[in-house]
């Protein structure tokens, strides 16, 4: 292998942006490499057993490991897609020279592009014992029951009671784990409500307005206390309840993984509402670095199927930039552009249209 | 409240109710989603044009209850497993409900079941009439319940019993 890999687009994180961006610059014609830190791509669709919604253009229907498997069967079909799995991207320099690690090796890549797709990282919240087994994040319990096959425990509580808390206590139910209850800080439920009428008719109670005050056990997990919030989210003394339980699983939200985006100096700006540190990036998702495009989660967490019409916006517009696609580029992105708009313009999105709002909002100071 | 307790309340169940009427009359789809979210495969799903191609793909269905034969279809596409299918003219006193069903072990024919409402309470043992394969690709089983008429609108769910897998 040369000293230094020359590819024209490199697409870092192979999951459902990355991969639908690969995807999307090769069927333009440009060279494409994915970089993926796991032994597999397909990122955190492979564990998703559920059925996905949208339209039939984000695969509506189908399960999350289908459309997965439909991603990677794509690139591996395409010629122009290289795939390196177990490869971690380090570093984006000045130079334009990207490295990576990959089997003890050192690599050097020359891109003329570059998508960063990386994902989010789980959230952790504070409360005494959180170090003790048993206790996991809710990315954990999936990777290992719907990777592994390996249930975490008989008996969860789960915290948090957005989509990925309702799918996830779904998923181990269906796995003949018993969920002994999710809690909410929240006053209202923040994922979709089908997805907690399905939990809630099979036995499980959904408690809002409840958090963890603590774990306890000898050596691992043996319960928690829990306790109802008033509506100054203040513990209501006298409302504890301690529950007998193996597993505390945490799906308190996700961060932007931005490592990246930081170091390679792209603007960045600290927006709640896409969840964290987040890259500045015009209407085609290239960030104020040249040449540099994010797409999914990094850019904002929201849910997978704007990550993949992210990943195709950003794919075609790297491969717009090196000239591919000259006739069909400009209607593929409109067509993505107008995707985006379409999923987000219910009150589901609302949240994350006023995030890109204060992204794209020139006029405020940004670190 | 629905967005508190994931329970959706009598109110929230009569919007997207068909008269008494038009359930003697034969199976008809109950589609019981009431949020504003991105999704619309059962627009796509649905043969007879019952269920109404959406503006907004944010909208909520709307199901022309008179157009709709029960046939299901909707019911095993239906990403957030909302959609119920309810027969009030299987007997005089006796109603079938057809719901998704996506755990582990699947009820047989035959089986006596114990039925629960939208709260997960024990609404009785009920029999399972048939249950339909949702196939390889969608795997979602519709499982057909024979229920008393006056519980064919609060069944919507079966106690697990199944294997446990843990140690």
């Amino acid at each position: 292998m040369p000293k230094v890999k020359e590819i024209e687009i490199l697409i870092i994180g192979g999951g459902p942006a990355g991969l639908s961006a690969a995807n999307a610059a090769a069927e333009l014609g440009a060279s494409v490499l994915v970089l993926e830190r796991d032994g597999k791509p397909g990122g955190q669709l492979v564990k998703q057993t559920h059925k996905f919604f949208g339209s039939k253009k984000q695969y509506a229907g189908d399960r999350g490991y289908q459309i997965g498997h439909l991603l990677i069967d794509q690139c591996e079909k395409n010629p122009k897609v290289e795939v390196w799995t177990d490869a971690t991207a380090l570093g984006i320099y000045e130079d334009g020279v990207v490295t990576a690690e990959r089997q003890g090796k050192h690599l050097k890549i020359k891109p003329k592009k570059i998508v960063v797709a990386t994902g989010a990282s789980e959230k952790m919240i504070a409360f005494p014992n959180n170090d003790m087994p048993g206790i996991f994040g809710a990315g954990a319990v999936q990777t290992l029951m719907n990777v592994h096959g390996i249930v975490p425990g008989q008996r969860v509580l789960m915290i948090g009671a957005g989509n990925i808390g309702l799918i996830v206590s779904y998923q181990l139910m269906q796995a003949g784990v018993e969920v002994a209850g999710i809690i909410e800080a929240s006053p209202t439920i923040g994922g979709y409500l089908v997805h907690a009428s399905k939990i809630r008719r099979a036995g499980v109670p959904i408690l809002t307005s409840h958090t963890i005050l603590e774990a306890y056990g000898q050596e691992s997990v043996e319960g928690a206390i829990i306790c109802q919030l008033d509506e100054q989210w203040q513990p209501i003394p006298g409302s504890e309840q301690d529950l007998k339980v193996d597993v505390i699983c945490l799906a308190v939200g996700l961060s932007p993984l931005t490592e990246l985006c930081f170091q390679a100096d792209c603007q960045m700006k600290y927006v709640p509402e896409l969840s964290g540190h987040v890259p500045i990036r015009n209407d085609y998702l290239e960030t104020t670095r040249p040449g540099l495009y994010v797409a999914g989660d990094v850019s904002g967490v929201e849910e997978a199927s704007s990550a993949m019409v992210e990943g195709r916006l950003a794919g075609v517009s790297a491969a717009y930039s090196l000239e591919y696609g000259n006739d069909a580029a400009p209607k593929l992105q409109a067509e993505a552009m107008a995707e985006l708009s379409e999923l987000r313009s219910g009150p589901a999105g609302q949240k994350t249209l006023k995030g890109i709002m204060k992204l794209t909002d020139k006029g405020e100071a940004a670190c | 409240m629905l967005n508190k307790t994931g329970i959706p309340t009598a109110e929230d169940i009569k919007t997207v109710s068909p008269s008494e009427e038009r359930l003697k009359k034969g199976p008809v789809a109950i589609i019981e989603c009431f949020q504003k979210i991105p999704c619309n495969p059962c627009t796509e799903a649905c043969k007879q044009g019952a269920i109404q191609p959406m503006k907004d793909i944010n909208d909520l269905p709307k199901l022309e209850f008179d157009r709709c034969n029960g046939c299901g279809v909707c019911l095993s596409r239906c990403p957030g497993l909302a959609i119920f299918i309810v027969d009030a003219s299987y007997s005089d006193t006796e109603a079938i409900v057809r719901i998704p069903f996506e755990y582990f072990p699947v009820p047989q024919v035959g089986e006596k079941v114990i039925g629960l409402n939208r709260s997960g309470e024990e609404l009785g043992t009920f029999e399972v009439s048939k249950v339909q394969s949702g196939g390889q690709k969608n795997k979602t089983y519709t499982v057909w319940l024979v229920v008393p008429q006056e519980l064919a609108m609060d069944v919507r769910s079966i106690r697990l019993g199944g294997v446990r897998h843990a140690n």
